[in-house]
């Protein structure tokens, strides 16, 4: 009985429904409640990466770039082109999007470590615009970003950013179930086993591929422009290539190619640097130490790991 | 016309002492590349804790000379304990995973640096004097001619060492085949260790040659090891020659871009070529072709 439930296709989804109404009830003030709405943003971008890396096998160490490209653009929509916020979020994601299918029609023809260190030279070029185009975008001090407005509701207060950032994780998170399940899908997995019996059995491999990239990068840019909404301010930082090594991580450590997995990992790496507020100093090197020692000791990640243990005891 | 020349001169000295640190940075990346098939993303960092540890240890009011021997050897301890605690672990994990290790590992080193040093930027006198030398209407600092000339020797010992001795040959035949090598009786996990070890030293070395130019803080190292790492690419993965050849050109065409272009853009040229180079010839401008198994 259990174990159907585990393995039933929309299970995660119920759970993280759940798990996001008990949250509000049980937070005891706005700041757990910020940190959680944080959490959301941060997996629905790590849902599309693990899109990518996950299912069609493919590594981007650039991926802050979309975020940042998300987050400028719902900056720059209503500070330079009178565009309305929630628009401009929509345009980012597209133009996000598009430059993932112009871009990645030459990179992931790369592979390995080929493909991850294009990925992290596009991330830099990105970033180095962001922090470069003064004029633009603010420099290396950011720049103020509009609230939001949603049929004349202006998106504001912590309670009201929770709602929205779970709804978008959700949607995010059932869009991901239902391509999982497609034949894109299946097509995906099987050129992550072998490109080669990918191919011959018929899968366009090169397509599949720059669909995961260009679905990975409008995620990454949605959730951009949600945090850039919901912070009000958006740094050059947010595109940098630490960012990108988080949002790696984050899927790395909750677990590749698993929904849950990427709310797990983002959990993980947005909570903790929270939690240790104290140790401040010491934070950079736990966190690559925790890179480290997952990578190693658990390179299946939290979650794939504990539900095939669950199985396993449950038959 | 003389000015246009100096002013290319004058570039052309900055491309060269630069391109002389990435030239390390990628032949480090490239001796533990051949070796155990791991992108090292720490290599920059070696580079950062051979200048800082020289700092503070002159700081502390130790010679020039000895401080920096202490520091080298620092770091190759550094570089052993990395081999033997991260990647020995983790052996035949994926590439992906390789490379989120030693990025984990270079996150680490640098936030342990930020609680051991500190988080200020750092400079060491130079090690001959600060007075210019005119060449053509152009002039060189004598630091610049250090950091040339150590990087010429660290290249002509390490091919001594890898061409002519035994040990050197048994770290070519790992390179070549692992297995192999372990049937002919070499020790490969001694192998693996002491392309760490010498890559570490390497990077140390040029660490401490080129903080009297270009200073150095506990975060330093990324841009080294990204920039080094683009010239190895550029050079074509696995090739000493490759890797010096393409730290060279990384320095000038970053010089050359800042002078005469912008110097807004002066660290996208590394990423900017690494994208060229990996769209026009996915190997490197030295790369071999490849071919996939099946």
């Amino acid at each position: 009985m259990l174990a159907t439930i585990l393995r039933a296709r929309f299970t995660p989804l119920l759970a993280l429904a759940v798990l996001m109404a008990v949250i509000p009830l049980v937070a005891p003030s706005a700041f757990y409640l910020r940190v959680a709405a944080l959490v959301w943003i941060f997996a629905l971008a790590a849902l599309g990466l693990t899109i990518l890396m996950g299912y069609a096998g493919q590594v981007s160490l650039g991926h802050a770039g979309f975020l940042g490209l998300g987050a400028y653009g719902v900056a720059i929509g209503p500070a330079h082109l009178g565009l309305s916020p929630v628009l401009s979020l929509f345009l980012s994601a597209a133009a996000a999007g598009l430059i993932a299918y112009v871009v990645g029609r030459p990179i992931l023809r790369l592979r390995g470590y080929y493909l991850a260190i294009a990925t992290l030279g596009f991330g830099m070029i990105l970033a180095l615009v962001f922090n470069s185009e003064t004029a633009i975008t603010g420099g290396p001090d950011g720049m103020q970003v509009a609230r939001l407005t949603v049929f004349g509701w202006r998106i504001s207060g912590t309670q009201n950013w929770y709602w929205v950032a779970a709804g978008a994780l959700l949607i995010g998170a059932w869009i991901a179930l239902n391509l999982v399940a497609s034949p894109t899908g299946r097509a995906l997995r099987a050129l992550h086993d072998s490109e080669v019996a990918a191919s011959a059995v018929g899968v366009d491999v090169s397509r599949k591929k720059l669909a995961a990239f260009v679905i990975g990068a409008v995620y990454a840019a949605f959730a951009g422009g949600l945090l850039a909404a919901m912070n009000g301010l958006i740094t050059p930082e947010a595109a940098g290539f630490m960012h990108s090594i988080e949002l790696v991580a984050m899927v790395i450590i909750g677990g590749m190619g698993s929904v849950i997995g990427a709310v797990v990992g983002a959990a993980f790496l947005v909570v903790l640097p929270q939690a240790l507020t104290a140790f401040q100093d010491y934070e950079q090197a736990l966190l690559g130490l925790l890179i480290m020692v997952f990578m190693i000791l658990l390179p299946g990640g939290i979650v794939p790991t504990a539900r095939k243990w669950l199985l396993e005891r449950l038959s | 016309m003389a000015e246009v020349m100096a002013e290319f001169l004058q570039l052309a000295f900055s491309g060269l002492t630069v391109g002389a640190v990435y030239a390390l940075v990628a032949l480090g990346f490239t001796l533990i590349y051949n070796a155990s098939d791991v992108i090292n993303f720490a290599q920059g960092d070696f580079v950062m804790i051979g200048g800082m540890g020289t700092v503070f240890l002159t700081a502390a009011g130790i010679a020039l000379p000895l401080a920096a021997l202490i520091a080298i050897i620092g770091t190759v301890i550094v570089g052993l304990l990395l081999h033997r605690f991260a990647i020995q672990p983790a052996r035949g994990a994926s590439p992906v995973a390789l490379i989120m290790i030693t990025i984990g590992a270079s996150i680490f080193i640098k936030g342990v640096a930020q609680v051991v040093f500190d988080k200020q930027f750092h400079s060491l006198p130079a090690f001959s004097g600060d007075t210019p030398i005119a060449i053509g209407g152009a002039t060189i600092l004598p630091q610049s001619l250090w950091v040339v000339g150590g990087a010429l020797v660290l290249v002509v010992a390490l091919y001594m060492f890898l061409e002519h001795t035994l040990l050197g040959k048994a770290v070519l035949a790992t390179a070549a085949n692992r297995l192999a090598a372990r049937l002919v009786g070499i020790n490969v996990t001694i192998v693996l260790a002491l392309a760490f070890g010498v890559s570490a030293a390497i990077g140390a070395v040029a660490g401490v040659l080129v903080t009297p130019i270009t200073l150095t803080r506990y975060d330093l190292g990324t841009l080294f090891a990204l920039k080094g790492f683009a010239a190895a690419m550029v050079g074509g993965m696995g090739n000493p020659m490759g890797a010096v050849v393409g730290g060279l050109l990384i320095g000038l065409m970053e010089a050359f871009g800042a002078g005469y272009i912008s110097s807004t853009y002066k660290d996208a040229v590394a990423f900017i070529a690494i994208l060229v180079v990996l769209f026009f010839m996915p190997r490197g401008l030295f790369g071999g072709r490849s071919v996939e198994r099946v």
